[in-house]
């Protein structure tokens, strides 16, 4: 694959093609002709194309360009969105060209957020039905246009890769030649769409289109953008979460070669400087004053004591079902309480924003999961008009929700308004960890009733921060957080008399947002963790135990059974080895996950082996969803092993990989996926492993050493030189 | 203070103070951006290079200190026959998420087999423990080494 490098309109396309194809594919970043490496949106160009929606354009030589409305940040939503068009489009996949899509809420918004998102494992759910009905309106009016040419009638038409077929007088028009003449063809209101039986490209492992330049150093992320004339800043923000700017000496940082100049704002300071460095090395010469302002005092000790009084409130009812009272006073009661800590994001890419800001106009260069937002909130900073705002997205170099936020791009503009010229500012690792949108702190308080061997009652109460209330408030009703309670209220087991309610309990001061997994990530570590607990109170193996309640769970059942299988589950053990299950109905898909994993005498926890089995619906490329459960599961169980932020003097405690530990390659288990075939609708793939991971864990740990953890990370602590 | 580099084959020839670490020159005097900043302090392997040959973290490795030594980049690593192997069964085995982190993978994963044409599981938890990849890519990682290193196709 090769990036569409257009020095300018006069570059032939046959020698683009030509390059393209000897790689297969084509991404298009059209680059002008003044910067080695700045990727100018594309403008959307529809003269002389067919161009029948927002998604697919074709050109008159047949070149098939594809716009995706949702980002690519690792989850291979490129490739699978591009299959879903090409599939009832009949495109020629092995040519398609793919371009981000510019920041438009009304052609690209999300289906389901009706906002150009990118999030909570729902691009190919939510999109599904509409890119299919795209590629086939599309088809459907070139085979207009060519039956119209041949004068037959259009069911006599057939077509594949790229051509509209006559077959009864064996002629044959390839779709560039009726670029011209479809563009005049009503498109029909009701189209047919393909039975999944004739699908040639959904369900086949196939390459993805963005990988090829991310081997080679030439895949162009939002840090990598470069104007001419560019300065590089950093930044230091308040490391007191709501401190400002007191009194800065900046003369030492004057006097360091490539500083050109030093901003202060009221809750940062950047430097400005030749590159990264000067701007690195000034910044440490800087000695600033910092007005920590009333959260000077916060620590995480404080912040839980809240939290545990919070969550022994009543809450808001978010579900219930059945008589709770009486299913709590009948037969034998177990009580727990779960706890989750902070955790920071930390995507491979820091974040980042470039601005080129003119009196009359604004230009950024960035990756985030919300274009839209970065257009609105930049144009805010800038004190502009939106649609003076220009946004140029970009691949991310992993989201997880960090890139939700569009908080790097109002800083980058803020500290442009100060700068003479385009500015790229690069947050260091430490400010990026520092000054996250934290996941936040929960607390999960769960009661419940055993009888024979079943749950009779189950009261479950999650106490934590409501991120939708600030981040999509119409979607904050009644008190209710339906992120906060998602996969709590749906749970997948028989229960006669269910109860959920909801606590609303802000941290002060740390700013929560949206993590890998989200709410699910939470309440599934909750639920599994104490369904283990429930069932050796019941005397039962913790996969039969859950067997008995999934009666209108079928498709939850089969995935656990076949992990069962295929993880020898009740094969015998070393000492201090144990086999833990999680299963989970979240995001549509329906997975059950076994981990294996040994505790040593020190508490030191070595994974060994991860199963995991889903039913994911159809699986548009069966490749990508074993590849995000893969990554999914090293995520959650980074998290489990090593994931805390905690808040001392009101400011954060860690600050880059050597105190915000990941998993690396010699601590990573094998892992085994099976993929169930299915032909139900597509389910969402991105977050599912980050949430089976931590409580298979930590009830293969419960298997091992006979310890209920009930707090994440692990405390080695607590299970040093215990046997179960 | 001119400094003159070889780079990918090429010789370079910019401003840059001697303590600059090369990750920078590279990226933001040169225009290589292929080479990746991920932590600023050798925890997480994105902005490996190769100096003679040998995997180095660029991000702590003050340009002054490369002197006449080959540095190679991701840009230029396919050009030696274990590099094009290693992208190759990157490629073949479908490695890549984000991508990310993966200029510094296969820069690493390129060394180690130049310099053991049969590494087996320990020589790989050896010599990528140093990269951090967050999509957790890692089993796809240890069986594209091996793939490279028996030669065999995907």
């Amino acid at each position: 694959m090769i990036i569409m490098e257009k020095k300018s309109d006069t570059v032939s396309r046959r020698t683009l093609l030509a390059g393209g194809l000897a790689g297969g594919f084509l991404l298009a970043f059209h680059l002008p002709a003044h910067a080695a490496n700045e990727p100018v949106q594309p403008p959307d160009v529809t003269e002389g194309k067919f161009a029948p929606n927002a998604f697919i354009r074709i050109d008159e030589a047949g070149q098939t360009t594809l716009v995706m409305p949702q980002v690519e940040m690792g989850q291979g939503v490129y490739t699978a969105v591009a299959m879903i068009l090409a599939e009832e489009l009949d495109a020629n996949f092995a040519q398609v060209m793919l371009e981000h899509a510019p920041p438009n809420d009304k052609l690209y918004g999300n289906p389901v957020f009706g906002l150009q998102v990118t999030g909570n494992s729902n691009s190919i759910r939510a999109w599904w039905e509409h890119l299919r009905n795209a590629g086939a309106v599309a088809r459907a009016m070139l085979v207009q246009a060519a039956a119209q040419q041949w004068q037959v009638d259009p069911p006599s038409c057939t077509t594949a890769n790229g051509e509209v077929i006559h077959k009864e007088s064996g002629r044959k028009l390839a779709y560039g030649a009726l670029a011209a003449s479809a563009s005049g063809q009503t498109p029909p209101k009701d189209v047919a769409l393909k039975d999944p039986k004739d699908f040639v490209l959904i369900g086949q492992p196939l390459k993805r289109l963005d990988t090829p330049d991310k081997a080679n150093g030439k895949a162009v992320y939002g840090i990598d953008a470069i104007l001419p004339d560019m300065k590089f800043a950093t930044v230091a923000a308040c490391p007191v979460f709501g401190g400002k700017v007191g009194k800065v000496d900046d003369s030492a940082a004057r006097k360091i070669p490539g500083v050109r100049k030093i901003v202060v704002l009221d809750d940062m300071v950047a430097v400005v400087g030749d590159h990264m460095w000067a701007a690195k090395k000034g910044l440490g010469a800087l000695v600033i004053d910092w007005d920590e302002g009333p959260n000077a005092r916060l620590s995480s000790k404080d912040i839980w004591q809240d939290l545990r009084a919070a969550s022994e409130k009543d809450g808001v009812v978010a579900k219930s079902e059945g008589d709770i009272a009486k299913g709590l006073a009948t037969g034998e009661r177990l009580d727990a309480s779960y706890e989750l800590p902070f955790l920071a994001h930390a995507p491979m890419e820091p974040i980042n924003a470039t601005v080129r800001l003119k009196s009359d106009s604004c230009e950024i260069w960035t990756g985030t999961q919300v274009l839209t937002r970065v257009q609105s909130e930049a144009a805010k900073a800038a004190g502009l008009p939106v649609e003076k705002v220009t946004v140029n997205n970009h691949l991310l170099g992993g989201g997880f929700g960090r890139k939700l936020e569009p908080d790097m791009a109002v800083a980058a503009v803020r500290i442009a308004k100060q700068v003479d010229g385009p500015v790229k500012v690069v947050w260091t690792r430490e400010e990026d960890i520092q000054h996250d949108v934290y996941r936040p702190v929960y607390r999960d308080t769960i009661a419940a009733t055993l009888s024979d061997g079943k749950i009779v009652g189950w009261k479950y109460k999650v106490a934590g921060s409501a991120i939708l209330a600030r981040w999509l408030p119409p979607a904050f009703q009644k008190g209710i957080d339906i992120d906060a309670v998602d996969s709590a209220v749906d749970m997948p087991y028989d229960i006669p008399n269910f109860h959920v309610e909801y606590v609303r309990a802000e941290p002060p001061a740390v700013p929560t947002g949206f993590w890998r997994g989200v709410g699910p990530n939470n309440n599934v570590f909750a639920i599994e963790s104490f369904m283990d607990e429930l069932a050796r109170k019941a005397g039962k193996d913790p996969v039969e135990f859950r067997r008995g309640m999934l009666g209108k769970n079928p498709r939850l059942l089969a995935a656990l059974n076949l992990v069962a299988e295929k993880s020898g589950w009740g094969q015998p053990l070393a000492a201090r080895v144990g086999r833990g299950v999680s299963i989970q109905p979240s995001f549509g898909s329906f997975i059950a996950t076994v981990v294996e994993a040994e505790v040593d005498e020190q508490g030191e926890v070595h994974l060994h082996h991860v199963t995991s089995a889903v039913d994911t619906g159809i699986a548009v490329n069966p490749d990508t969803i074993m590849a995000q459960l893969e990554g999914g599961l090293i995520f959650g169980l980074t998290a489990a092993l090593y994931g805390e932020i905690t808040i001392d003097k009101g400011r954060v405690q860690q600050s880059n990989f050597h105190d915000y530990r990941m998993l690396r390659i010699d601590q990573t288990p094998k892992i085994e996926v099976h993929v169930i075939k299915s032909g139900e609708a597509p389910g969402g793939i991105g977050e599912t492993g980050v949430t089976a991971g931590p409580p298979a864990l930590r009830n293969a740990i419960y298997a091992a050493t006979g310890v209920a953890l009930r707090r994440l990370p692990i405390d080695r602590s607590l299970i040093a030189g215990k046997k179960a | 203070m001119a400094t003159t580099l070889t780079i990918n084959g090429e010789q370079r020839s910019f401003d840059a103070p001697a303590d600059m670490p090369l990750l920078w020159v590279l990226r933001d005097i040169l225009g290589m951006t292929g080479t990746k900043f991920g932590c600023g302090i050798a925890q997480c392997g994105a902005c490996t290079v190769h100096i003679d040959g040998k995997p180095v973290r660029s991000c702590v490795l003050p340009v002054g200190a490369v002197r006449d030594r080959a540095v190679t980049t991701i840009e230029g690593v396919g050009s030696t026959p274990t590099g094009a192997k290693i992208q190759k069964a990157w490629l073949d085995l479908e490695v890549i998420q984000c991508g990310y982190c993966q200029s510094g993978q296969i820069m690493s994963a390129t060394a180690l087999l130049a310099a053991t044409p049969h590494a087996d599981d320990s020589d790989i938890d050896a010599a990528m423990a140093g990269n951090i990849c967050r999509c957790g890519t890692y089993v796809r990682i240890r069986a594209a080494i091996k793939q490279a290193a028996s030669g065999r196709q995907a």
